[in-house]
């Protein structure tokens, strides 16, 4: 009863007393690594990936080409068709700026990510990464982009081997 | 009707919201559930049934939290069941202690929720970048703020709206909070303080993003025959509604929450709401970025899509205003203890509907309020209406 309630209880302490071994506590670090298998479905788009292609898969019942692929549609919940190439170009659907990195510490070269919609899947199809070879202030929402690749010897089948994808004209697709 | 039983809150408790508490995960459980306790008038013996909800295990690197937190949520010796829906888990918590009474299993129940997020170092954001997939996403090294930038950005895309629109949600929201005695962040602060404020994500900036918090908040349910008897104020849930979307997030327009209009449809149809707008007294969306208030609005029906900020700028929402959002002062304002501070959010309807808000209280003797939450890879909502 918030007005009835004269004091809440919780003890305040500076995070810099921790730090500082102003407080008691215990510190615990674990050590241990995970290593995932990428599945049916991503284990072939990587690979794919590798060859310097994208592949989708597709499900005849509600039309849809779909990157990510996945081995059932979860819309219609059956198997997808099959699995259908699509382009290494796209639109930019939504972007941002990061001047932070993973652990929140600041950054001086902020990084551009980007939702790409990818050509060749259905609208709205799109993939996380991030925007190279443009001014941060010069990106805009709708812009065509084009994949760049890791030359094929560095690639490893992972989403790393698109480096970034680059904005690239219209006419240029 | 809906479910065998009515269901009412009896009592509320809640800690001070802090960024770094002294008190264990386990203390700060104990605490508040024995003010809600306390002030249900109730004592743990009548106490049948517990649910407690808290978020990601990563942030106290404690396994089992559910299991760790049970003996201060008072849950020794009962059936216990911890939920975790990610963010929204603040607001399902209530809802799932809901059907345990509505069921007809129990007639009273204690829901407790409870976060410490300053166990995790360097920061609770590392503890985050595991949201994202594990094959696809985190090799380009992810942040948790991506997400909410790239939302938020969509969103002032398909509206062209301007950050001023969006910043004035955090100036309300934190003078809000002035008037919380647990609020973390209360301030007065401007439009141009946000807009000024460092750049982390653009458009996602310093004072648009919730502090992390240590915190704790607690609710007594009881069956209608129980709530008589024991109280004469009750306070109904009248309303629940839950929805999640696919985790393929980089699939949706992310633009406009359609989850969080399924659960709100599903909390308006059992509450016999039609009209929202006209028929919700106050509403306390969730609020982790200012963005999401205007966002979580929109979804919830409590306007058109798109017309949020202007609502803000006009003042609708305001304390005062036709219809106050977050009189709390918010996650903005009073912190961020995720699930905590979902059930802050109801603790402060609860509060507003009995008049006993304080400094809070909006004025016009509401009747009726809702709170929501929101969490997961944007994709999950959970809402709660309640009625006088």
């Amino acid at each position: 009863m918030s007005e009835k309630i004269k004091s809440y209880p919780g003890f305040r302490i500076r995070t810099a007393d921790f730090r500082e071994g102003k407080v008691p506590y215990v510190a615990y670090r674990p050590k241990v690594r995970y290593a995932w298998s990428a599945g049916i479905a991503m284990s072939r788009f990587l690979e794919e990936l590798k060859n310097g292609r994208i592949i989708a898969t597709y499900c005849n019942s509600c039309g849809r080409i779909m990157v990510p692929p996945r081995v059932f549609c979860e819309e219609c919940f059956k198997p997808a068709d099959g699995w259908k190439h699509v382009k290494d170009t796209g639109t930019i659907n939504t972007y941002s700026v990061s001047f932070i990195a993973g652990d929140a510490s600041r950054i001086k070269e902020p990084i551009i990510v980007a939702v790409i919609d990818i050509d060749g899947a259905s609208p709205g199809m799109g993939i996380l990464h991030k925007i190279g070879e443009i001014d941060w202030k010069e990106v805009k929402f709708g812009m065509k982009v084009k994949a760049v690749w890791k030359p094929p010897e560095e690639r490893v089948g992972s989403i790393t081997d698109i480096k970034y994808f680059k904005p690239v004209k219209e006419e240029t697709l | 009707m809906f479910g065998k039983k009515r269901v009412a809150i009896v009592g509320a408790g809640l800690t001070l919201f802090r960024r770094n508490l002294k008190e264990t995960g386990k203390e700060l459980a104990y605490e508040a559930a024995k003010m809600a306790l306390d002030a249900s008038g109730l004592e743990l013996r009548d106490i049948q049934t517990v649910v407690m909800g808290t978020a990601p295990d990563a942030f106290d690197g404690v396994h089992m939290k559910g299991e760790y937190l049970a003996d201060g949520a008072g849950a020794r010796g009962k059936p216990y069941v911890r939920v975790f829906v990610g963010g929204g888990t603040g607001v399902f918590t209530p809802l799932a202690g809901w059907w345990h009474v509505a069921s007809g299993q129990f007639d009273t129940c204690l829901v407790v929720c409870e976060e410490k997020m300053s166990s995790c170092f360097p920061h609770p954001a590392y503890a985050f970048t595991t949201i994202f997939d594990n094959i696809l996403a985190r090799p380009l090294g992810t942040t948790l703020i991506w997400i909410f930038a790239l939302e938020m950005h969509r969103y002032m895309h398909k509206h062209n709206l301007k950050k001023e629109q969006i910043a004035r949600v955090a100036v309300k929201n934190k003078k809000n909070a002035l008037d919380h005695p647990c609020a973390q962040l209360g301030a007065n602060i401007t439009v141009e303080d946000v807009l000024n404020s460092e750049v982390l994500c653009w458009p996602v900036q310093r004072l648009d993003i919730s502090p992390t918090s240590d915190g704790a908040a607690a609710l007594v349910l009881a069956s209608e025959d129980v709530a008589k008897k024991i109280t004469d104020n009750p306070v109904w849930i009248d309303g629940v509604g839950w929805c999640i979307d696919s985790t393929l997030w980089t699939n949706r327009d992310l633009y406009y929450p359609d989850y969080v209009e399924y659960a709100a449809r599903m909390a308006y149809r059992m509450a016999g709401i039609k009209n929202p707008p006209k028929e919700i007294d106050l509403a306390e969306p969730y609020d982790p970025f200012d963005y999401k208030e205007l966002h979580h609005m929109e979804g919830l029906l409590l306007c058109r899509k798109g017309e949020a900020p202007k609502l803000t700028e006009e003042g609708v929402t305001q304390r005062d205003g036709d219809l106050p959002i977050c009189p709390s002062g918010g996650l903005l304002g009073v912190g961020n203890p995720i699930a905590a501070a979902g059930l802050m959010k109801v603790c402060e309807v609860f509060w507003q509907l009995r008049g006993e808000a304080g400094k809070r209280q909006v004025p016009g003797d509401p009747r009726t309020g809702l709170a929501q939450a929101w969490g997961d890879l944007m994709q999950y909502g959970s809402v709660i209406i309640l009625r006088r």
